[in-house]
């Protein structure tokens, strides 16, 4: 998934949305500065998310960090794979580095995302 | 870089795993000059004596050249700082001198502390952790590198022990560390350290060594047991709890805080240093609640991903009745309950 078609928020998670469905990860930046990933900790299928609401942790060497739900749904698919090859998300973020997928129930949240452009300008600004 | 105690630091320099893994492998080279470094003039003998009333580790009559790990306490048993006391050959070889190696953040703490208990001594403080810098080379290669370069190979210095010797100019050389590999620490005014660091760094990267920084240097602690002042070690925490006791001589000799101490030997409600090993990847760190069934039973003080042992592992003050090993606890990480076990420290041991 080339990310210039994807949507950013501030504390760098992707949205894919499609029918209805946002299908999120971390972007690469939030990798690159994690480094040494170690863990992921996921929701199940059928937990309910909200805008900005945590639906995961994500382990390096160095911290723990929650990652935050850019839509507001229920979470459809979980990537359960990817706890075993946490190198995917260095390798291919965008793609099959997908974490989960939330059936939307509206578009709240989505208006405040980022396109890919204004969301590498905030990132450079802020290193 | 972060700041820590004043000092910028570098956390990493690329990877954390790579900088682990090339200090346990080959070398890794650690600027620690923030660490205090104080030396200690007047009498040699009142000095030793001295400085043994304020250590749990006697350090009185030791012969020149060696360095002794020791806490430095209150009246209460509580640790001021864990420092290291050196006794060491300068120069000349016939003048041994005294100095101490404390933790950054306490600096300040233990020079008053020190300057406090001096009395009518005529004893003088130096404290030059700003004129002088401290590199630790860490590593199986560590000495064989140092050794090209200085005109003492460390290799045949004992462990815990140093001496004066020349690198580049004038430098103490110990055979020390912080990350449970065998190795050796330099000391030197700062003026020549910016060479010292990039000679010895070009004869490391030869073989696959490098810098590693301050995240790497908590994983490699860690996994050699070794505590972490602020982490394992605090006013709060009694020295008879940190379960160091190769630090601690407490027999025909008196320290600030050594009744404190025995006291809190006997006292069995008090909390104990342990090691866990965690299922799973999934770090508990410092904060973490570790129970037995329902029963809240102490708290996580560190925790990583191990990368050595490719493990989640801890320490935590525990009670003495889930202290023993192979202790079935679990620990609460961020309310989600996750099953540990007792084990002994250090978690990793070098190949001997």
């Amino acid at each position: 998934m080339n990310p210039e078609n994807l949507l950013f928020a501030d504390t760098h998670e992707w949205a894919a949305v499609e029918d209805g469905v946002a299908t999120i990860g971390i972007s690469a930046n939030a990798v690159e500065a994690l480094t040494d990933l170690v863990y992921m900790e996921l929701p199940s299928v059928g937990d309910l998310v909200d805008v900005g609401q945590a639906f995961g942790e994500v382990e390096s060497v160095k911290a723990t960090s929650e990652m935050y739900s850019p839509v507001a749904g229920e979470i459809v698919e979980v990537n359960s794979s990817i706890v075993d090859s946490l190198e995917t998300l260095n390798t291919d973020p965008y793609e099959a580095g997908w974490i989960i997928k939330v059936k939307m129930n509206g578009d709240t949240g989505v208006d405040k995302l980022l396109s890919y452009t204004d969301y590498q300008k905030q990132c450079d600004e802020a290193s | 870089m972060v700041d820590f105690a004043g000092w910028e630091m570098p956390v990493q320099y690329s990877s954390i795993m790579d900088e682990h893994h090339q200090t346990r492998k080959a070398i890794g080279m650690f600027d620690v000059s923030h660490m205090g470094r104080i030396w200690f003039s007047g009498d040699r003998e009142e000095i030793g004596q001295w400085l043994d009333g304020l250590t749990t580790r006697r350090v009185a009559g030791i012969a020149p050249g060696k360095i002794r790990y020791s806490l430095v306490c209150s009246q209460t048993g509580g640790i001021l700082d864990d420092v290291l006391v050196y006794y060491l050959p300068d120069a000349s070889g016939d003048q041994p001198f005294w100095m101490m190696v404390c933790n950054a953040s306490n600096r300040a703490k233990i020079v008053a502390w020190l300057e406090q208990h001096i009395g009518g001594r005529a004893i003088k403080l130096d404290d030059r952790t700003e004129s002088t810098a401290m590199i630790a080379v860490q590593g199986p290669a560590a000495n064989q590198v140092v050794a090209k370069l200085s005109s003492v190979d460390p290799d045949t210095l004992g462990y815990y022990t140093g001496t004066s010797c020349q690198l580049l100019g004038d430098v103490i050389l110990t055979r020390t560390g912080y990350t449970g590999e065998d190795g050796c620490e330099i000391m030197c005014d700062a003026s020549i350290a910016l060479e010292i660091w990039e000679k010895v760094y070009a004869a490391a990267q030869e073989i696959g060594g490098g810098a590693s920084g301050l995240a790497c240097r908590d994983t490699l602690r860690l996994e050699a047991g070794m505590p972490l002042y602020g982490h394992e070690l605090g006013e709060d925490v009694n020295a008879a709890q940190t379960d160091l006791r190769f630090a601690m001589q407490l027999k025909d000799r008196e320290f600030t805080g050594k009744a404190a101490i025995v006291a809190a030997m006997k006292d069995s409600s008090l909390p104990v240093r342990v090691g866990l090993q965690l299922e799973g990847r999934r770090a508990a760190r410092e904060g973490c609640t570790v129970f037995v069934g329902e029963k809240n039973v102490g708290t996580v003080v560190s925790g990583t991903f191990a990368p050595t042992l490719q493990k989640s592992i801890s320490m935590a003050y525990l009670l003495p009745e889930a202290t023993e090993l192979g202790t079935e606890v679990t620990v609460d990480i961020r309310g989600k309950s996750h099953p540990a076990v007792v084990v002994e420290v250090p978690f990793y041991k070098r190949p001997s």
